[in-house]
């Protein structure tokens, strides 16, 4: 029997009675990461990380019922004990652990083991079963540092005193781990996209260190973003709110910008490879560190991790078909 | 290298135009001339003799990584392309490379590393490169493998290469074109004069830069006198030049191949011909009254010697169509209409058993001409040409010189079968198809197409591919049947090589048919009746 399925709302746990980030209306929702894929609205009850809490409030509204647990901290659901761990994803994202009669299944939503000053760091949680995602599942995807990544970031916005400076990347995640490197680097001021900014308050208010930003859309009509850095997601690239920029040069921070060819057919001039999901060599260091016999894939190249692991570690991997997205190519 | 690699890595990151040959100028003001003789053979793709094929490259680098084949196939197939896979791989710590850079010039590369790499054993080659990629930093494993590969396609256009050099240099991109036409790291000493300033300005064993037809809009016919134009059948064959000079005969095609080599009957009657005379025109393989398939001139191609089975079967003939010199004399300069004047008196006096004239179609109007047009088939062209009667031959497609007024395509409904992930810019997305007809109650491929598909329909039918996987071969899957696409394609003819039994040209997606269901598609007997069609 086992402890998690999957049904038509989601991963569901019977013995708890729950659902974790299912996609459909259910009762009871535990809630990885605030992600559009993994937060959805019509659950009666949502549980998440404290961190979490006013990200999921601020998406799927102020009057949602929702009760936050503490990383590490027990609670129990039906049979089940549940807590959350960091999963080193984004602000408040959580690994799911569900120990039902001495069986411990881990459910990982998204994570990734790099360093990131503006999330809580992946913390490995030993387990009988692990459901792992594998967004970039391929030996082609191996990350820089994002300190590395921040200095050549800060290089490209210096070397063009001439124009503006638009640097495309998720709205919530990867905008806030920018401004969290960066201010390490320079206390210069950063122009964000409307879509970036209530999630940038919220990371401030939860107490990340990040650079000073304000609004694209407040500066006067006049105002000279010549030399200046401006935050914005991939969805305003080529977009009317671009003509308002002056021969800009414009970059994308994104895993995918691993591959060239990436980069060149969205028509971006500069790619960061820079991701929120593990690369290659954390998918499988992670799984091995959780000690799990059996592990579940849920999205991305699943069919190769799975081969890898079944047929070089000899590990009991099988597919998990949910319809968790990982990190798109927009 | 490290210089060649900073300039690549400028004009890899700008999408402007202008500072991609700012950079590419700046780096051919400061390199020594090998420098620059080799950074221009490898950007315009013109090395002949490779070091390693790509396969080979693989082969190694399988050997040395002892990572799983399947898994660095997955890896190909996700990047789509052998030298960022490869680069890609040896950062991720897949393969133990040891330290110790070592710079080397493109020069050392090319001259004292690279050659004798595809006669080393396993093993050798094995340490060869292991040393290589050891030595050199991993910002530039992409360049090296490239290099090492020679399919260096890294998005310059040909164009841009001489703009750059005109930039550097002060002479004009029209006479670097006339310089390098046809060059290869063959022609390395004449290339030196070249960069040395030694070389003359117009080379004349060279062919002239061709005059390229742009497709014909609809304002045409509202804008130009038809007794303004030349009109000609467009034909479907090799557009070649043919210059004799200093005893010798050099053909050219217009992909600034030299393919004397492949049209010895051609080269043999031209031997004949006066001193110094260039003729422009296209090779076919003539039957009674038409020009018979391009298939047959396809076999004349990439073949180290055409055998006398060949010639015999399938006999070249030139049509000529323009005249560029005469007896030393450059006739480019001319209004065509003169141009055809001397090419009709020289074709006259001239051996014609190889050599014919393309007819000029005599036509009182638009309307006319249009109606001729929809003939072209019957006669084995595909299409009309119009000549713009007081031009001057002009290198390249300058616009109202030279108009092109092809035959609407033929069109099929085909279902699609199977996927593959593109290359380069189309890396990691499904952009190859593979399309199939009716064969009683099978689909058989008939073509394969790559483009015709706008980004947002190749991104929606990636998704759809992604999903609806049957089965992996490779990189290759095979779909559930579901989609209708409308190819086009230029030409159709009987070829046993395919499992279908036919060969199209130049197909391409038309329309994604979403109203229609693969029941829908068209048969195999369809295609076989359009060749039935009289050609």
């Amino acid at each position: 029997m086992n402890l998690v399925e999957l049904t038509n709302e989601g991963l569901y746990c019977s013995a708890g009675d729950f659902y974790i980030d299912p996609w459909r209306p259910v009762e009871r929702a535990l809630i990885t990461h605030g992600h559009a894929d993994h937060a959805r609205m019509g659950a009666d009850q949502y549980f998440c990380t404290p961190t979490c809490e006013p990200i999921l409030r601020h998406r799927l509204g102020q009057d949602i019922r929702l009760t936050a647990k503490r990383y590490g901290e027990k609670f129990q659901l039906g049979n089940a004990y549940v807590s959350f761990h960091p999963a080193g994803h984004v602000l408040g994202s959580a690994q799911v652990r569900i120990e039902v009669g001495g069986e411990v299944w881990v459910i990982s939503g998204d994570y990734k083991r790099s360093p990131d000053p503006s999330c809580e760091p992946f913390e490995v949680v030993p387990c009988d079963v692990f459901i792992s995602e594998a967004t970039f599942a391929l030996p082609v995807y191996s990350w820089p540092t994002s300190a590395s990544l921040a200095r050549e970031i800060l290089e490209w916005w210096n070397s063009y005193p001439e124009g503006p400076s638009l640097l495309f990347g998720y709205a919530f995640g990867k905008t806030q781990r920018i401004l969290a490197e960066l201010v390490k680097l320079t206390d210069r001021t950063i122009y964000l996209h409307g879509a970036c900014h209530e999630l940038t308050k919220i990371y401030r208010a939860s107490g990340v260190e990040l650079s000073p930003t304000e609004l694209v859309s407040e500066q006067t009509k006049d105002f000279d973003f010549s030399g200046q850095l401006i935050l914005a997601p991939p969805s305003a690239h080529r977009s009317a709110w671009m003509k308002r920029f002056k021969a800009p040069q414009t970059a994308f921070a994104s895993g995918w910008m691993q591959i060239r060819g990436n980069r060149r057919r969205r028509g971006y001039e500069r790619g960061f490879v820079m991701s929120d999901h593990a690369d290659w060599q954390d998918l499988i260091s992670t799984i091995q560190d959780t000690g799990a016999r059996r592990i579940f894939l849920t999205h991305g190249s699943t069919e190769v991790l799975q081969r890898y692991l079944n047929e070089e570690l000899r590990l009991d991997a099988r597919p998990l078909l949910t319809q968790f997205e990982g990190e798109a190519e927009a | 290298m490290e210089r060649f690699a900073k300039m690549f890595e400028r004009v890899d990151q700008t999408t402007g135009i202008n500072e991609k040959i700012a950079a590419m100028a700046e780096y051919f003001r400061q390199e020594p001339i090998e420098e620059k003789i080799w950074a221009v053979l490898l950007l315009r793709g013109r090395i002949k003799q490779t070091p390693l094929t790509s396969r080979a490259l693989r082969a190694s680098f399988a050997r040395l990584s002892q990572a799983p084949q399947w898994l660095l196939d997955e890896c190909y197939a996700h990047v789509g392309d052998t030298g960022e896979t490869l680069a890609l791989l040896m950062s991720s710590g897949i393969m133990k490379l040891g330290g110790g850079t070592q710079e080397r010039s493109l020069h050392q590369w090319l001259t004292e590393e690279c050659p004798g790499l595809r006669q080393l054993d396993d093993q050798s080659l094995d340490d060869k490169l292991l040393q290589f990629w050891s030595s050199t930093r991993p910002e530039h494993r992409f360049l090296l493998n490239k290099i090492l590969t020679g399919a260096f396609r890294v998005g310059v256009s040909d164009r841009l290469v001489l703009k750059a050099l005109a930039q550097s240099s002060g002479e004009s991109e029209a006479v670097w074109h006339q310089w390098l036409l046809g060059k290869s790291e063959r022609d390395f000493e004449e290339l030196k004069r070249v960069f040395l300033g030694q070389a003359p300005r117009r080379e004349t064993l060279q062919a002239v830069p061709f005059c390229l037809a742009a497709p014909l809009d609809n304002a045409f016919f509202e804008s130009e006198q038809p007794e303004s134009y030349f009109a000609e059948w467009k034909w479907d064959g090799i557009r070649a030049q043919i210059i004799k000079k200093a005893d010798k005969v050099w053909i050219w095609s217009r992909g600034e191949d030299m393919i004397t080599e492949s049209f010895p009957e051609i080269a043999q009657m031209a031997g004949s011909w006066p001193e110094d005379t260039i003729l422009d025109g296209e090779m076919l393989v003539w039957g009674d009254d038409h020009p018979k398939d391009f298939h047959l001139l396809q076999r004349r191609l990439g073949r180290s010697k055409i055998t006398s089975a060949i010639l015999k079967e399938a006999p070249a003939t030139f049509v000529a169509y323009d005249f560029l010199h005469l007896n030393g004399e450059d006739l480019t300069h001319l209004p065509l209409e003169l141009r055809r004047r001397h090419l009709e008196r020289f074709v006259g006096e001239n051996p014609r058993d190889r050599l014919r004239l393309s007819p000029l179609i005599s036509f009182q109007s638009w309307q006319e001409l249009k109606n001729l047009q929809q003939t072209a088939r019957e006669r084995g062209a595909e299409g009309l040409m119009l000549k713009r009667k007081s031009a001057d031959y002009t290198g390249g497609r300058k616009r109202g010189v030279w108009w092109k007024f092809k035959v609407e395509p033929y069109t099929l409904d085909a279902v699609l079968l199977y996927a593959q992930a593109g290359s380069g810019k189309r890396s990691n997305l499904f952009t190859d198809y593979t399309f199939a007809l009716w064969r009683d109650q099978e689909l058989v491929p008939f073509a394969k197409a790559y483009s015709g598909l706008d980004n947002k329909e190749i991104e929606e039918l990636d998704r759809w591919i992604r999903r609806n996987t049957k089965e992996k071969f490779g990189p290759v899957r095979s779909l559930n049947l579901e989609q209708v696409f409308e190819i086009a394609f230029e030409g159709i003819a009987p070829s046993p090589r395919h499992k279908s039994g036919i060969a199209v040209r130049f197909p391409r997606i038309l329309r994604w048919r979403k109203d229609k269901k693969p029941p829908d598609a068209d048969r195999l007997e369809d295609a076989w009746k359009l060749i039935a069609a009289p050609v």
